[in-house]
């Protein structure tokens, strides 16, 4: 497959695979994002009559979109290659002067994969909330939002178009912050929704911007409009154009330097921090800049960007993750790095673009069912979620331990377990772009081994360190099924890369370029392994043959830094908010002490002139009358003067 | 008759007129004076309608005379009601609507 260059413009165009109209089972496209949409209205629309089947009903539209998809994806499995994507026009939306827009969907490999993906993943999570969140007197409110977010999910990933697309992509960022803060009532979580909302929105300017130079350059927002025309464009509009689609993905995918909301989104039900801020949402922006492949192709600078961005992130959440002592906020760290692997893999052009997708979906497999673990064990410690206080609970809860055990195994990147095949193939991919970059990823799977051994061993092994009144249990079934179909994810995942498989499926969405390999690959391998190996090593040392302490050990800078997020959030209060406040206050000053004393100012001379002129009325006719007679008087000199 | 003759004593009742109202205190001669002016104004309409031939003047100083006559009516009133009540004439004395 030709990389499309500057040069060869016309090669570009050609590389874009022919689009066929819906039908038979596509035309349910529209049903598959309607159905838990209508599930959401009915859930928070429906009030306290709802209550007793309102979880249910949030199960089964879920389920129903799943199955309309997976018809899709097996119909689209008896196609051929260049059969397989179909698109779905439901009506004219927009019809305004240049802008013609209508509203339809795209179902192609690309997008089937996410269906697939938010929808299955959706829907064990759907399960699994329905014995979590047993106790919680708005559950049913909580499966309302949980619906909603899978229809605005199905929505971004369905789009045909750049601003349908952010429709989707405002009603996930919606759904995250009121499920992040849905127990509002606890001060610090509510806050936690509103940087996650706010962060987000700095992001969505540079999506929002993205569009406007796509319409100025191209006068169009459809996805082929757009791709076709993209080869005809300048490279700085076109590099323009990639770093703000870039923005707006850092803003959704927590990457560097937009990345401090996502620990703090961990505020949010364990469901939640597993279904959106780990497997589905988070992932967007890797969707994104995935889907403007025909954009990035075309900048060298762009894809730079993109690639030294996800390096960056990949190794700032590694770091993060070490120091954690909240096991949701260590997944959530791990998160970070993990997307930042993705990102740097969609940085790497048509040589990284399927691995990118490869390891979304089993990183959407593992971490999901990471988180649920996670979660099965805070529901077995009364809702504590500090690591000090676990220790040796693999004899309290084995399926939640095996489970667990499977996806760390998995996301750690041991053969023949998923995170082997994604991860590997994503390092490998950069070694052959830059040593640099390559060396990042490395360095990031040894510190991914260490952080993650380290949450495997002060939850599961080393010595009990529970308060007394604790006592530790295995989940109900309703909650381990879940764990368990994921754990199984995680285990056969890597089996999407059998005769590369998922690199040929999405070739003729992104592209495919054989890579020249700059080191053997079976060494590569060899010395992943090798860091990988060291990672669990160092957390077995430090951890397992040496006494947790139960209260947080002082440590030194780098761990007070890592604990802090490397201080971004101080980062960003010195370099943003507080610039920001003093502007606003010296602007309310300038309104208090400027604008306002000029009003006011103009009053009071007003009334003061005209509490002088009243004197004038004194109530003595005689007055009045010689006011009359020298205005008489002036009125004829007046018009005297001026016949004369 | 020299025409200007007829201006200079409308004038001279103006002035006469104009003086008054502004230097006497009692209401009614005030109101007098008001009369007077007036009819100064009138002699003058009549005066220039001769000279320029035409009745227009003439009209207008008919005019003048009803209005006067109403306004007689209601000025006498309340110089009367302000009599009785306030048991002064002056005014001076009616001086409290003011700002």
């Amino acid at each position: 497959m030709m990389i499309p260059t500057s040069e060869a413009p016309a090669g570009a165009a050609e590389q874009l695979q022919n689009i066929g109209e819906a039908t038979g089972v596509f035309n349910l496209t529209w049903l598959m994002i309607a159905l838990p949409l209508f599930g959401a209205l009915v859930l928070l629309c429906g009030g306290k009559r709802t209550d007793s089947w309102g979880h249910i009903l949030g199960c089964l539209t879920v389920l129903g979109s799943f199955l309309i998809g997976a018809i899709q994806f097996l119909t689209l499995l008896g196609k051929d290659a260049d059969e397989r994507a179909y698109n779905q026009h439901l009506y004219d939306w927009l019809d305004s002067g240049n802008l013609q827009l209508g509203v339809g969907f795209q179902v192609d490999q690309l997008s089937i994969c996410f269906v697939l993906l938010i929808t299955f993943v959706g829907f064990l999570i759907h399960l699994y909330s329905v014995e979590y969140m047993a106790h919680d007197l708005r559950r049913r409110r909580f499966f309302g939002y949980l619906n909603l977010f899978i229809s605005a999910m199905l929505l971004l990933v369905l789009a045909d178009s750049y601003l349908l697309l952010f429709v989707g992509w405002e009603g996930v960022g919606l759904a995250s912050y009121l499920l992040i803060g849905f127990w509002q009532h606890v001060p610090d979580y509510a806050t936690a929704a509103k940087k996650a909302f706010v962060m987000n929105r700095v992001g969505d300017i540079g999506l929002l911007v993205a569009m406007f130079f796509m319409f100025d350059q191209f006068g169009s927002l459809a996805f082929d409009e757009v791709f076709e025309a993209v080869p005809g464009a300048s490279d700085g509009w076109v590099t323009a154009i990639g770093l703000m689609l870039l923005l707006g993905a850092v803003g959704k995918s927590a990457q560097f330097p937009l990345q401090a909301w996502l620990l703090d989104a961990m505020a949010g039900p364990t469901p939640v921090s597993a279904l959106i801020h780990a497997a589905t949402m988070v992932t967007a922006g890797v969707y994104l800049i995935v889907r403007s492949a025909p954009i990035y192709n075309l900048s060298d600078t762009a894809q730079l960007v993109v690639a030294i961005v996800g390096a960056i992130t990949l190794v700032i959440g590694a770091l993060i993750g070490t120091a954690k002592d909240d096991i949701k906020k260590a997944l959530a760290a791990s998160t970070m790095s993990q997307i930042g692997y993705m990102v740097l893999a969609a940085g790497l052009g048509p040589a990284g673009y399927a691995f990118a997708i490869f390891h979304l979906l089993t990183h959407g497999f593992f971490k999901a069912g990471l988180f649920l673990s996670a979660g099965s064990v805070m529901h077995g410690m009364h809702d504590d979620t500090d690591m000090r206080r676990y220790g040796a609970l693999r004899a309290a809860m084995p399926i939640t331990y095996a489970c667990f055990g499977l996806g760390f195994l998995a996301i750690i990147g041991i053969p023949p377990f998923a995170g082997f095949w994604s991860k590997d193939k994503i390092i490998e991919a950069a070694f052959n772009d830059n040593i640099a970059l390559g060396l990042c990823a490395l360095i990031g799977a040894g510190i991914t081994a260490f952080y993650m051994s380290r949450v495997m061993i002060m939850t599961f092994f080393s010595d009990k360190r529970w308060d007394s009144g604790v006592h530790p249990h295995e989940s109900p079934k309703l909650m381990t099924l879940p764990l368990i179909v994921l754990a199984g994810g995680a285990v056969l995942g890597g089996g999407l890369l059998i005769n590369d498989g998922i690199v040929t499926w999405l070739e003729p969405v992104v592209g495919h370029e054989e890579a020249h390999h700059r080191m053997p690959v079976w060494a590569l391998t060899a010395l992943t392994l090798f860091v990988i190996v060291v990672g669990v090593a160092a957390a077995l040392k430090m951890y397992q043959f040496s006494p947790v302490a139960r209260t947080q050990p002082q440590g030194g800078v780098l761990v007070h830094a890592a604990r802090h997020d490397l201080y971004q959030d101080t980062v960003n209060e010195a370099v943003l908010m507080r610039p920001g406040q003093w502007a606003t206050r010296f602007l309310v000053w300038l309104d208090h002490r400027g604008l306002d004393n000029l009003v006011n100012g103009l009053a009071a001379l007003l009334g003061g002139t005209a509490g002088r002129l009243r004197r004038v009325q004194a109530g003595f006719v005689r007055s009045y009358a010689l006011t009359m007679f020298g205005g008489a008087a002036l009125t004829v000199l007046a018009v005297l003067v001026v016949r004369l | 008759m020299n025409p200007a003759n007829y201006l200079y004593l409308s004038a001279l009742l103006f002035t006469i007129g104009a003086a008054g109202v502004l230097m006497r205190r009692n209401a009614i001669i005030v109101f007098m004076c008001v009369e007077l002016m007036l009819n100064a104004a009138n002699l003058t309409f009549v005066t220039f309608a001769r000279q320029h031939g035409n009745l227009e003047g003439q009209i207008i100083a008919l005019f003048v005379m009803v209005v006067a006559a109403a306004e007689v009516v209601v000025g006498l009133a309340i110089i009367v009601t302000m009599q009785r009540t306030r048991r002064s004439a002056s005014v001076d004395d009616a001086h409290l609507l003011k700002y």
